[in-house]
């Protein structure tokens, strides 16, 4: 009987996903399943990740992340293989502003890839996990949701989508044994970001980013800032008066 | 656009640098890069073999996924912007270990391979490029080219050492080496004198795997320490915990200078000189010193510094070392940082990689401009001598007379260049 740990990553070429996943199979060997659209890169990570943890059982699964009746089929299916311990939901796209100013279907998409669909695979686990009472559920949201900002307000609310949804989970399912944990990861350095990168940004890298989320899962937190000092930024920006708020360029 | 600078911090130019980071699209944003691009990896070597100015990098640090490995065979494959600090890690756990190794583990497969570099080891197992069984290499035109040590040789010779000039090294394979742990034993032997110093070496040849010394460059009779290791069975012993320390910003003079050297130089000698004898070292340890103090570099202030090493055959290497250890005296500059070696009689595999039989010395210089520069010309005139040759991961200024007087394979080589890829080096020393 298979001891180890059962871990579902949404989104699993998200590189803060797979440096968590790097870091829980150097802690010991788990059952890991990969969901993500593009087939190609998911072999990738999970050639990578079987490299590193030769013990650990590796699964890739294609999936949908829009139609609801597919995500309820992909999740129920992974759920049946065996209770999951912790799902991390992932995924993300980080679009031009600009773009979705100019052009509503690149909005919509946005708004969709970063909020609505992260909320329906968590409800969608949130079902398995309430029955079984036992489970972690990790959403990455942002930074970004905590305030709008010009610079990424479409992001940001669906951002913002997510963090009042875990709110709610979390109230849900106090006192019970499911948790579910909201990772508010700053700007980090991952194919995402590249052209903040290209610019000279300055970026947490992704396995700071992993260390402080697989810490924060460890000790049971409901809201993780990675790296910590965002969460002290994001305290001020979110209390800056609109006077001068509006005078900021971000 | 952003400034770039390398190991050495001596420029800090602008460059369009473009994030590889999907194996799939690699090829395609080689093929489309205009004008000329460079791969560029962590950025640890020290002149301009690593630098476009003005021009585009293609960044290989996302390119960091193994592929495979055998724990039978200790066959990795690897993307090539793995670092070998990753490598030892995963090899360490499953008792195998990277054959050779340079003195930072925070460089990538690719660089590895790109510059051949060069261990403490050279004269048992050679130089990175002699364990490297596959290179999978992406040229400007859309090509596609794997080469192997049989597999198109002539390809690969090119490549090992190749300065990144005859492609984008995309993925590799290379071959591991069984170890039974992470420890070595190290023995510590002052010498007064260079006699001594090749006596050592030569003793040593037979019984040790891993031979260095520390030179105190401002000695004008050539006295140091003198480090030699095996790997070692040390059973069950808790692992060094490793602190890694920053310098926290770039002093506004060099730490290393005219005050500071000497009574370094003395006090480090006479301190491990008092200390000599066997002991037990990890790995990390032994292997990369400075890795745990983060942006060492910052000490030798905001001009930067040069890294002089140089390789001169071994008949005429103690006259030659001799000389120009008295021509740094005279000057007074130099590092603490001096490193002397001998290297093995074998021959490199790549057409411009620098290890040769023969001595090596390698010296830091804080950049002092005019000073600096008319002390390399004559450690140049003395190198030119000797028929030895200057190592170009480490160089940002030998002039190109020397260059090509000392890697006579370097006109079979450019047939093998990539015309969509150009380096400040290969400018400077190549013309293109």
């Amino acid at each position: 009987m298979n001891t180890n740990k059962k871990i579902v990553i949404i989104g699993a070429t998200s590189a803060i996903a797979e440096h968590c996943a790097r870091l829980w199979m150097k802690e010991q060997p788990i059952d890991l399943i990969l969901v993500g659209r593009d087939l190609g890169r998911l072999e990738r990570v999970a050639a990578d990740l079987q490299v590193r943890s030769p013990l650990s059982q590796i699964q890739i699964l294609q999936a949908e992340f829009f139609d609801p009746i597919a995500i309820q089929n992909t999740v129920d299916g992974i759920v049946k293989q065996g209770q999951v311990d912790i799902a991390m939901i992932a995924h993300g796209s980080l679009p031009e502003q600009s773009d979705c100013q100019s052009n509503l279907c690149a909005c919509s998409e946005a708004l969709q890839i970063n909020g609505v669909s992260p909320v329906l695979y968590a409800e969608a686990f949130a079902k398995h996990m309430a029955q079984a009472n036992l489970g972690t559920l990790a959403i990455i949201g942002s930074v970004a949701g905590d305030r709008g900002r010009k610079s990424n307000y479409v992001y940001g609310a669906a951002k913002g989508l997510i963090t009042r949804y875990a709110q709610g989970l979390q109230h849900r399912f106090a006192g019970t044994g499911v948790k579910v944990v909201l990772i508010k990861p700053g700007p980090t350095d991952t194919p995402m970001t590249a052209s903040f990168k290209a610019k000279g940004m300055k970026m947490a890298s992704p396995m700071a980013v992993a260390k402080t989320i697989v810490k924060g899962i460890n000790q049971g937190r409901t809201e993780i800032y990675a790296p910590p000092l965002w969460k002290w930024i994001m305290l001020i920006i979110i209390h800056l008066p609109k006077f001068l708020f509006n005078k900021m360029d971000i | 656009m952003r400034p770039v600078s390398s190991w050495g911090r001596l420029s800090a130019d602008q460059h369009e640098v473009v994030a590889l980071g999907d194996p799939t699209k690699t090829p395609s944003i080689v093929s489309s890069t205009h004008p000329p691009g460079l791969a560029h990896g962590m950025g640890r070597s020290y002149g301009d073999v690593g630098l476009n100015p003005n021009g585009v990098l293609w960044l290989t640090t996302g390119l960091d996924h193994f592929i495979s490995f055998d724990d039978h065979t200790g066959r990795l494959i690897c993307e090539a912007g793995v670092l070998l600090r990753d490598i030892q890690k995963l090899a360490i756990s499953r008792d195998w270990i990277l054959p050779v190794t340079p003195g930072t583990q925070m460089v990538t497969v690719g660089g590895a391979i790109a510059n051949d570099v060069h261990g403490k080891n050279h004269h048992v197992l050679g130089s990175f490029g002699d364990h490297v069984q596959h290179i999978q290499l992406v040229r400007t035109d859309g090509q596609m080219i794997e080469c192997g040590p049989q597999l198109r040789p002539d390809w690969f010779a090119a490549t090992v050492g190749g300065l990144g000039l005859t492609g984008v090294i995309t993925q590799a394979q290379i071959q591991l080496r069984p170890i039974s742990g992470p420890w070595l034993k190290v023995q510590t032997i002052p010498f007064a004198n260079l006699d001594e110093f090749f006596h050592l070496a030569d003793d040593s040849e037979a019984d040790w795997e891993h031979t260095v010394s520390w030179i105190d460059c401002l000695s004008t009779a050539g006295r140091g320490l003198f480090m030699r290791a095996n790997p070692t069975d040390a059973g069950q012993r808790p692992e060094p915990i490793s602190r890694k320390r920053t310098m926290p910003f770039t002093p506004p003079v060099s730490l290393v200078n005219h005050l500071s050297l000497r009574p370094f130089n003395l006090a480090y000698y006479y301190l491990k000189k008092s200390q000599a004898s066997s002991t037990i070292e990890h790995y990390e340890s032994f292997f990369y010193p400075l890795d745990n103090l983060l942006e060492w570099n910052r000490m030798y202030g905001p001009k930067g510094f040069f890294q002089y090493q140089s390789v001169v055959p071994r008949e005429l290497g103690q006259h030659a070392v001799d000389a120009m250890l008295k021509e740094i005296t005279r000057s007074g500059d130099g590092s603490f940082l001096a490193t002397l070696k001998t290297f093995g009689n074998r021959q490199s595999i790549g057409m411009l990689s620098f290890p040769q039989p023969g001595v090596t010395l390698a010296l830091d210089f804080p950049n002092q401009g005019g000073r600096t520069h008319r002390l390399f010309e004559n450690l140049d005139a003395i190198v030119r001598e000797a028929g030895g040759r200057i190592y170009l991961a480490k160089d940002a200024r030998m002039p190109r007379d020397l260059f090509e007087a000392g890697y006579p394979r370097l006109s079979e080589f450019l047939t093998y260049r990539d015309p969509g890829i150009s380096s400040g080096l290969s400018r400077r020393l190549m013309g293109s």
